[in-house]
């Protein structure tokens, strides 16, 4: 039976290529985000879903299950940045931010659990970001949303390791996404200039540390958050 | 419904006993203790509780409940003390959707 992967921010950028990639590598991916599919493959299906709304996930997961039996994996790759002085920055900005980034991480994970301690069994990696790491100045609140994924992604590991399920995280440096659009070039340089390796992720990058997370050896791996890019806390 | 309700309880507790082997389990009345003081479970057992309930409710139902919500930590009696009051609670919110 073909691995069953639920992908949260498919319409575009890493999400949209991760559900490509693993469609083909045999998988059937379920995809989510506010609007309609941008994916338009065989095994893919979409879920037009805020990620916020507990009702609308609580759904699309027991929708899941009822038609398709099980999730294997989940990755929550969802996000919203932006880039901002704090005393700058609007509350609803923060809002969105938190609740975007960590309170639909929470749900997901959350719901799909539920479905995964039936099966004994699951993989969640979620999506940090270097900019936690190296304290980026200007990225406050996008920061702290990832930096409160870690944490949880720590914590959930440690609650969910009994029932066989692992949950890690990736950090990835910029990568060319519409997220990094709006930022300045020289912020950009400036960034990748404090990495080891000085260049943009790629999506394989990314890829290559989530296949490593979903590898059948990697069951004695949990709890772990790896940065790209030479990048450590 | 309570009835109906009330045996997907049972049926979640006695699908716990292979796991658990724990005699309480195999055969549940509307006072057995679930959780808390003298509760048949720890908190590990009542998150897989939990789950399976929720999806035997979703199943017979076809209502999407989640049971640990606000209004179940605010109870003054824990929905999850026993076999009766976690039906009645799931019974309110079948009621409520």
């Amino acid at each position: 039976m073909p691995t069953h992967i639920l992908i949260t921010g498919t319409s575009k950028g890493i999400g949209k290529y991760l559900a490509e990639y693993f469609i083909s590598q045999g998988c059937v991916v379920f995809g989510c985000s506010r609007g309609a599919a941008t994916v338009n493959r065989k095994n893919y299906y979409h879920f037009s879903v805020d990620i916020t709304d507990e009702d609308s996930v609580v759904r699309m997961v027991r929708g899941i299950r009822k038609n398709y039996r099980k999730i294997d994996v989940l990755i929550n790759n969802a996000a919203v940045a932006s880039m901002n002085h704090i005393l700058t920055t609007p509350t609803l900005t923060v809002q969105n931010i938190m609740n975007t980034n960590f309170l639909g991480t929470f749900i997901l994970t959350r719901e799909v659990s539920k479905l995964m301690i039936r099966q004994k069994s699951g993989k969640i990696v979620n999506f940090t970001t270097i900019a936690t790491a190296l304290k980026l100045e200007g990225e406050a609140i996008y920061a702290a949303s990832k930096a409160a994924i870690e944490s949880f992604t720590k914590v959930a590991a440690k609650e969910l390791a009994s029932f066989g399920i692992t949950v890690n995280g990736i950090g990835p440096t910029p990568v060319k996404t519409d997220l990094v659009k709006a930022v300045p070039k020289d912020k950009i340089e400036e960034i990748l200039e404090k990495q080891a390796i000085k260049r943009f992720a790629t999506f394989t990058d990314i890829s290559n540390i989530i296949d490593f997370f979903l590898k059948e050896d990697s069951d004695f791996v949990t709890g772990q958050i790896i940065y790209l890019g030479g990048v450590s806390n | 419904m309570y009835e109906k309700i009330e045996s997907i309880v049972i049926e979640a507790l006695k699908g716990l006993y292979q796991e658990l082997e724990n005699e309480c389990l195999l055969d549940p009345k509307p006072k057995t203790k679930i959780f808390g003081g003298n509760g048949i479970l720890d908190s590990l057992a009542l998150v897989s509780l939990i789950s399976d309930i929720e999806f035997l409710i979703s199943d017979e139902f076809n209502v999407d409940v989640v049971l640990a919500d606000e209004k179940a930590m605010s109870q003054k009696v824990s929905p999850f003390r026993n076999v009766d009051t976690l039906s009645k609670y799931i019974e309110f919110l079948l009621k409520e959707d």
